[in-house]
């Protein structure tokens, strides 16, 4: 019994004391497995912090905002890194975000204003196909085609929201239409990201919902050249990466020099191969091999997250319908 | 009869559930109302639960009456081969059978030589395919141990008498068993989300279990989260309360545990049963494991070391299922039963929530995220083995408990030498049962563990994010191996002796 009482008492001592020189980090999974940029980028940090930094992986994305959400003012988050703007708007709306203070020098294709989220990359969704098969070069296209394509749940899955946004932007309010003519072509919709990225892989659809990144990843490191991004004519969504600082953090001086590394050098050059995004600030040595071949849209589209977060409802029910016909 | 301890374990049980939802309503200030998107999530749980339920329960008979009536070599294998599907996680079974019945599976590649159209996996009938693949082995299982519940005395009975076996004991073993397995396929078929959805091939397919992912995930609507969850829980009530008013004692009597051997029935009939049965769940097996052979050696050391970590929290949470259910099992009344079902219609994103939120602001929730998931899975595991283990104990009572009372065996002795032999069998089974399903469990753990706590299943799954395809299968596989390892070796251990 005693031995119990000093092991929790051990635990709580362990959780509850909060030492000044370490920075903890919530992100995705994916950012902190070891093929992630997470072992990269501690190891980068810490070399010049004096510090320790933490991650603490917490599913996706949407996830990410709802542990937050849970934890409240008393979270032991000094960074949150993962949302993307389809969910910055709700995330300010917690107030638990402290403004950046940066005016980044960033190569995206939008212009940057939010003061309370930096991005550290970005990416296109595209439908990710085989090299060699017939490649529609629109979603009109797509949907007139018998071609057959698997997507994630929007109501599950930040990809799966992004298609919405995509075709809601492109489309206005003929989006309705585009997804009855596009439902038959719909194999399934799988609840994340790597069930669809599966099944597409196993052969079931001819294509994915994905990133135009993504056959850089088979590229660079499988050398597979067979996949290939459909480059769309009504330009592609964009989805970008941001991090923010929690108003609440008790290392507020840590966390500022960690948004700063975010865009420096270091952090930037591991994002290509390790998130399979472009970074935010393009490194000096440039992109990668094998990016150079990946497709450049015509248009990049993106709402602000004001306006992503008023039509969602709307787009979503809309998605609803158009598919339980 | 000792009540105390099955009535504690089952408060526990009540507290463990009730805690969290209590937890999360409080947060989220009170419930809220159901719309039409939940209502129709809600016809369409129910409807594919009870055809999956019906499917899988009306294929089993067959399936287990031909293990129950014919003995070959093997046969405790494909025993233990069948039950795999079940404690597999969901993504993997999935890919599994997309193997077989996907667009470019087995099946449509030998209809394609064969000119025929292809077939779609994709669908309603996926999902019922799905469930069906699922619970068959759970329910051939079940109504196994039914089978041979019934006494070889009173089989020699019917074959003096030139009376047909199947109407005169199969059939009144199956009026007693059947409602039960059935209850438990169909709760078990309402909490179906990814499956669902996968297969389910949309919108269409949208599951109360889907409808409360969006609401906690996206929404962050802990009220309408709560609120669908209690309708989950109401379903299982209901479906219980149904269980109750269909209860038939058992009219067969004792017997002193001989081995049968069967005459009757058609030795090619069950045969092509069982035939069809094995292709049936083992191919999808096959596929998983050739798949994944290839990619054992692509996985990282840290898949290992979750992998034991999945062996420790897998142990743990059997010891402490089975440890509940038989405290519950022979308190002999129904609540405690009724209480030790709920798990089956809860959901872990709900329960790991309210959990959460109740132990964030003790514990940092990663440093417990092992044993929060050991409880959980315990929990999860809980109805499977007290209604493996009911009957079997309540058989034991009906039948030798007036002597033991003559002979005043009471407490841990009665416990010892009348009801463990007698319910050895399906002690092991449970057990096994309990393990696996913790082996294979991606539910609580997603939403405590951290950096260094993953398990086996999350690990995968984590692989499968970082775009290692090949890696994720082979810790499938390994997943798999496991699974049926310790299934094995639990079940194997209530077998011995027994003959089957």
């Amino acid at each position: 019994m005693k031995i119990t009482f000093s092991v929790i008492a051990g635990l709580l001592a362990t959780s509850a004391v909060a030492q000044d020189n370490v920075l903890t980090v919530y992100t995705y999974d994916s950012f902190v497995t070891e093929w992630g940029p997470g072992p990269v980028v501690e190891a980068a940090f810490e070399e010049t912090c004096d510090c320790d930094l933490r991650f603490e992986g917490a599913g996706d994305g949407a996830a990410l905002l709802s542990r937050l959400q849970l934890e409240g003012p008393r979270t032991e988050a000094d960074i949150v890194l993962g949302l993307d703007t389809n969910l910055t708007a709700a995330a300010r709306e917690t107030g638990l975000f402290a403004k950046h203070g940066i005016s980044p020098d960033l190569d995206l294709p939008v212009d940057w204003t939010d003061d309370h989220f930096l991005p550290f990359d970005w990416g296109y969704f595209a439908f990710v196909g085989n090299a060699g098969d017939p490649a529609p070069d629109s979603l009109r296209e797509l949907a007139d085609s018998d071609l057959s394509i698997v997507i994630q749940d929007p109501r599950s899955s930040t990809p799966g929201l992004g298609l919405l946004m995509w075709i809601k932007t492109a489309y206005g309010e003929e989006a309705g239409t585009l997804w009855q003519d596009l439902s038959d072509n719909i194999l399934t919709v799988t609840p994340g990201w790597s069930e669809a990225y599966g099944l597409f892989l196993e052969g079931e659809s001819d294509a994915v919902l994905s990133y135009t990144t993504s056959p850089a990843y088979h590229l660079i490191a499988e050398e597979d050249e067979s996949k290939v991004a459909w480059a769309f004519e009504e330009g592609h969504y964009m989805q970008v990466e941001v991090a923010g600082k929690v108003a609440g953090t008790d290392v507020p001086d840590l966390a500022d020099r960690f948004l700063a590394f975010m865009l420096a050098e270091e952090f930037q050059s591991a994002i290509p191969t390790t998130n399979w995004m472009y970074p935010a600030v393009v490194p000096e040595g440039g992109l990668p091999d094998g990016f150079e071949t990946l497709i450049e849209p015509a248009r990049a589209l993106l709402l602000s997250p004001e306006e992503a977060a008023a039509k969602r409802d709307a787009a979503l029910e809309e998605w609803r319908a158009a598919l339980a016909q | 009869m000792a009540r105390r301890p099955g009535s504690i374990a089952a408060l526990f049980v009540l507290s463990l559930i009730a805690v969290p939802i209590g937890a999360v309503i409080w947060t989220a200030g009170g419930i809220a109302g159901l719309n039409a998107a939940d209502w129709a999530a809600f016809r369409f749980t129910v409807w594919q639960a009870l055809v999956s339920a019906a499917l899988s329960v009306g294929l089993a008979i067959p399936v287990a009456r031909a293990l129950a009536r014919r003995r070959f070599r093997g046969r405790s294998a494909l025993i233990t081969l069948l039950g795999a599907p079940f404690v597999l996680p969901v993504i993997v079974a999935v890919m599994g059978l997309l193997a077989i019945f996907g667009r470019s599976g087995l099946v449509n590649t030998v209809i394609g030589v064969l000119g025929l159209p292809p077939m779609t996996i994709y669908g309603p009938q996926g999902v019922i395919l799905a469930h069906v693949f699922f619970n068959l082995p759970l329910a051939v299982r079940m109504l196994l141990h039914g089978w041979l519940a019934i006494p070889a005395e009173r089989f020699r009975v019917a074959a003096q008498l030139g009376q047909p076996v199947g109407r005169l004991l199969e059939k009144s073993m199956l009026r007693r068993t059947v409602p039960g397995v059935l209850a438990v396929v169909f709760l078990v078929c309402t909490t179906s989300f990814a499956v669902a959805l996968i297969l389910g091939g949309g919108p269409r397919a949208t599951t109360l279990e889907l409808a409360i992912y969006q609401a906690v995930r996206f929404d962050f609507d802990l009220g309408g989260a709560a609120t669908l969850a209690l309708v989950q829980l109401g379903i299982c009530v209901l479906a219980m309360a149904a269980l109750l008013l269909t209860d038939v004692p058992d009219a067969l009597g004792a017997g002193l545990d001989r081995t049968v051997d069967r005459w009757d029935g058609s030795t090619v009939r069950d045969a092509a049963v069982l035939g069809l049965a094995a292709m049936f769940l083992l191919l999808p097996l096959l596929a998983i494991l050739q798949s994944g052979l290839t990619g054992l050696e692509r996985m990282p050391v840290s898949v290992y070391a979750a992998a034991g970590r999945s062996i420790l929290v897998a142990l743990a949470s059997m010891t402490l299922c089975m440890g509940l259910a038989i405290a519950i099992v022979t308190h002999g009344r129904t609540w405690p039963r009724i209480v030790a079902t709920l798990p089956l219609s809860l959901t872990a994103l709900v329960l790991g929530t309210g959990l959460f939120i109740v132990v964030f602001p003790m514990l940092r929730p990663s440093s417990v995220a092992l044993p929060v998931t050991a409880l959980m899975n315990a929990l999860f595991a809980l109805p499977f083995a007290v209604r493996i283990l009911s009957a079997a104990r309540d058989d034991a009572e009906a039948q030798f408990g007036r002597l033991a009372d003559g002979l005043a065996l009471k407490g841990w002795a009665r416990m010892r030498l009348l009801i463990l032999p007698r319910i050895r069998r399906p002690l092991g089974f449970a057990a096994g049962l309990a393990a696996a399903l913790s082996m294979g469990d991606l539910g609580v753990i997603t939403l405590f563990a951290s950096g260094g706590q993953e398990t086996l299943p999350l690990a995968m799954f984590r692989l499968m994010a970082a775009y290692q395809t090949e890696a994720a299968a082979g810790a499938a596989v390994l997943l798999v191996a496991l699974s049926l390892g310790v299934f094995w070796l639990f079940d194997r251990g209530g077998r011995v002796g027994a003959g089957t």
